[in-house]
């Protein structure tokens, strides 16, 4: 039972991690139709950038903000550099693009940071385990689910609340008579991207601890943000928050419990492999299915 | 007077370039994984290689070379595709450099059937070792299961009964495991194939946790083992359960990266960087000289590949046409491998010796990984006996 409970906790920290990369990617993806490869590479920017600030601060708290910053401005820059040139154009030129922007920002890192790993330590404060009554379960880890449930309260709060969420809708359907109503939807659509890279760097620099701070850690989970937003439905933050903890939750509870299962159905050995295959695959399986059934995702965005 | 000295100066030109005429170097193909996570191994194989080269002025037994380096990126197509240009459009004969397995089974085929000579310093699967092994096809590093049979040797000898195994789902990690099963006495608790681009092992952990093993072995190569690590550490099993982990899941790079929580680790390898011979003092101090940071196993292997190659181009004059000539040569196996006692096996594997070394704090209180005995001597492969050459 405690294990059950600790794998389902696992499952939500993995999605949540995989909200705030798929909500980003959705706004942009949904709101502005751009397709964004590089969004990967501004989770890596706030990693390495928060890895770089705590270690030249030696204070994790200084570099949340390091890292925050640098994958806002980079995503700003990219924006008004190269996306903005995108919106008019079809989807393959811009995965062209924003491919090539992936081994620009491959290649910059490597240039700057060399291509061996680097860590990020734990804040002493956090490193601990939390005893949970049935098991313990790592602070840290507990801390990134409030905090990105928080994010996720916020975003929700930022679009149905607020008039620049107003705008953000608006925008989506309307750009053209947002724009002839006299907002600045260039400049709209920039805070927007800036946003979504905000929070990708967020996941990065509180992955850092957690994973390794490596070149190319932002196409690992690029793949699995996007299955969210196809099973969210695109533009629906919603639908990235519902759609990343269902992803999170099935793929930790596959890796976990799926070989227990098939061990009791067959030999050990054979089980163990049969269940890595089909963990492998599951969250695929699960897109499938939901594309099968609501072929706009759980929460289409309009219509 | 002034016009004597620029004929003077135009007829030494002229020298120097027939003399690069008759020269011309000799060009060997490297496909490496530089980039992506798995990007240091790669970059420490061409570095190695490149300094055995230097040290000996440009040459490799005598011979001048030239590396011409290409990044495969881990995308088997990608090292289909460089191995294609060099063989056709270089005109390479003889090829090394590949990192991963699964890069080696995509190229090795190809360069093999395009009558090209491979040497590997590192990938050495199952696959291409027994019924499959080639007269042009000679791995300096290992084979990938004797890796992970020396780990569990070692697992036996330090008296662990009960394990529980962790590998990518892949053609090494699926050796791995064979591997390791083979050589282990004990039982096995549980066996988890991980993704190949996972980082994250909380659902790992907890099945550990839940298992209660005497042991786990795992083999995460690069970034992943880095991770692994810390998360173990993180999921308070460290110093709980004991590790053993063949040499690719514990190098000076995921040592420096992870730091204390390593302590402890018991890891198998064909070399470590305090080996006390004459060959490899030389190797470590010259990689310090020239490149400063920490040197791992890959370091070690793509450098003894230059000089198993270097070996035998100095038999046979710098040429690599004749392959039959050039196979005689290298089987010899005439040269100082920085590990020690080194030869090759019928299937043109090594037979070598292995190592048992733990991740413990040295005089000034940094984890160093460090030898503390033999585990084998002169361990061929199981899957030699299977070929025919």
């Amino acid at each position: 039972m405690a294990l059950v409970l600790e794998q389902l906790l696992n499952g939500i920290q993995f999605g949540v991690m995989l909200f705030l990369l798929a909500a980003g990617l959705t706004l942009v993806f949904g709101i502005m139709g751009v397709i964004n490869l590089a969004h990967g590479s501004l989770y890596m920017v706030g990693a390495y950038a928060a890895a770089l600030g705590a270690k030249l601060t030696g204070s994790f708290l200084l570099a949340i903000p390091c890292g925050l910053v640098a994958a806002g401005l980079a995503g700003m820059a990219l924006e008004y550099i190269v996306v903005r040139r995108l919106y008019a154009r079809d989807h393959l030129d811009q995965v062209l693009a924003t491919f090539g922007l992936i081994l620009f920002f491959n290649q910059a890192i490597i240039l700057l940071f060399g291509r061996q790993p680097m860590f990020v330590q734990i804040p002493p404060l956090l490193s601990g385990a939390l005893d949970l009554g049935l098991f313990a379960y790592p602070v840290y880890r507990l801390c990134i689910i409030l905090a990105g449930l928080a994010c996720a309260g916020g975003l929700f709060l930022l679009i149905q609340r607020t008039r620049l969420g107003m705008l953000v809708r608006a925008g989506a359907t309307h750009r053209d008579m947002v724009q002839a109503l006299g907002v600045d939807i260039r400049l709209l659509y920039t805070i927007l991207f800036g946003l979504g890279a905000v929070l990708a760097g967020f996941a990065g620099l509180m992955a850092g601890p957690l994973l390794s701070v490596q070149v190319g850690m932002g196409e690992q989970i690029l793949i699995l943000t996007f299955v969210v937003v196809v099973i969210g439905g695109l533009g629906s933050v919603a639908g990235a928050f519902w759609g990343a903890l269902l992803v999170g939750l099935v793929d930790t509870s596959l890796r976990a419990f799926l070989p227990q299962i098939l061990r009791a159905l067959m030999n050990g050995s054979e089980a163990d492999a049969l269940a890595g295959g089909i963990s492998a695959m599951g969250v695929y399986l699960v897109m499938a299915l939901v594309l099968l059934v609501r072929p706009k995702g759980l929460f289409p965005a309009y219509g | 007077m002034k016009n004597f000295r620029i004929l003077a100066v135009a007829a030494a030109a002229m020298c120097a370039t027939s003399a690069v005429h008759a020269q011309e170097p000799l060009k060997i193909g490297m496909i490496t994984t530089l980039s992506g996570p798995g990007g240091y191994l790669g970059q420490d194989i061409r570095d190695a290689f490149q300094l055995a080269i230097d040290m000996q002025g440009g040459k490799l037994g005598g011979a001048p070379v030239q590396v011409i380096v290409e990044d495969d990126a881990l995308k088997p197509g990608q090292g289909k595709q460089i191995a294609d240009k060099f063989i056709k459009t270089d005109k390479i004969k003889l090829l090394t450099g590949i990192v991963f397995s699964n890069v080696a089974l995509a190229v090795v085929p190809d360069v093999l059937d395009a009558d090209g000579i491979y040497v590997s310093p590192n990938a050495g699967p199952s696959n291409l070792a027994g019924k499959e092994c080639n007269a042009n096809y000679y791995v300096v590093s290992w084979q990938n299961d004797s890796l992970h049979e020396s780990a569990g040797q070692n697992a036996n000898n330090l008296g662990y009964k009960k394990a529980f195994l962790l590998a990518p789902n892949y053609q090494a990690g699926k050796d791995a495991l064979e591997g390791f099963k083979r050589t282990f006495k004990g039982e096995v608790l549980g066996e988890v194939f991980t993704r190949l681009d996972q980082t994250d092992f909380a659902a790992e952990m907890a099945q550990i946790r839940a298992a209660k093993p005497d042991v786990v072995f795992q083999f995460h190569p690069g970034g992943a083992g880095i991770a692994f690590l810390r998360q173990y550490q993180q999921a308070g099993l460290t110093g709980v359960v004991p590790m053993v982990v063949p040499s690719p899941s514990m190098d000076a790079v995921t040592l420096k990266a992870i730091g204390e929580p390593a302590l402890g680790l018991n890891v198998s390898a064909q070399w470590n960087s305090d080996f006390d011979n004459a060959a490899n003092k030389e190797f470590v101090a010259a990689w310090m000289k020239k490149y400063n940071r920490p040197i791992t196993y890959y370091a070690s292997q793509g450098y003894d590949t230059a000089l198993a190659i270097g070996a035998a181009l100095k038999a046979t004059g710098g040429k690599v046409e004749d392959a039959k000539a050039f196979r005689t040569a290298m089987l010899k196996a005439d040269f100082k491998s920085v590990r020690g006692n080194f030869k090759f096996g019928k299937n043109q594997h090594p037979i070598q010796d292995w190592y048992a070394m733990r991740v413990e704090k040295d005089e000034a209180g940094v984890p160093v990984i460090k030898t503390t005995g033999k585990i084998s001597s002169d361990v061929g492969d199981f899957y030699a006996k299977d070929c025919k050459l």
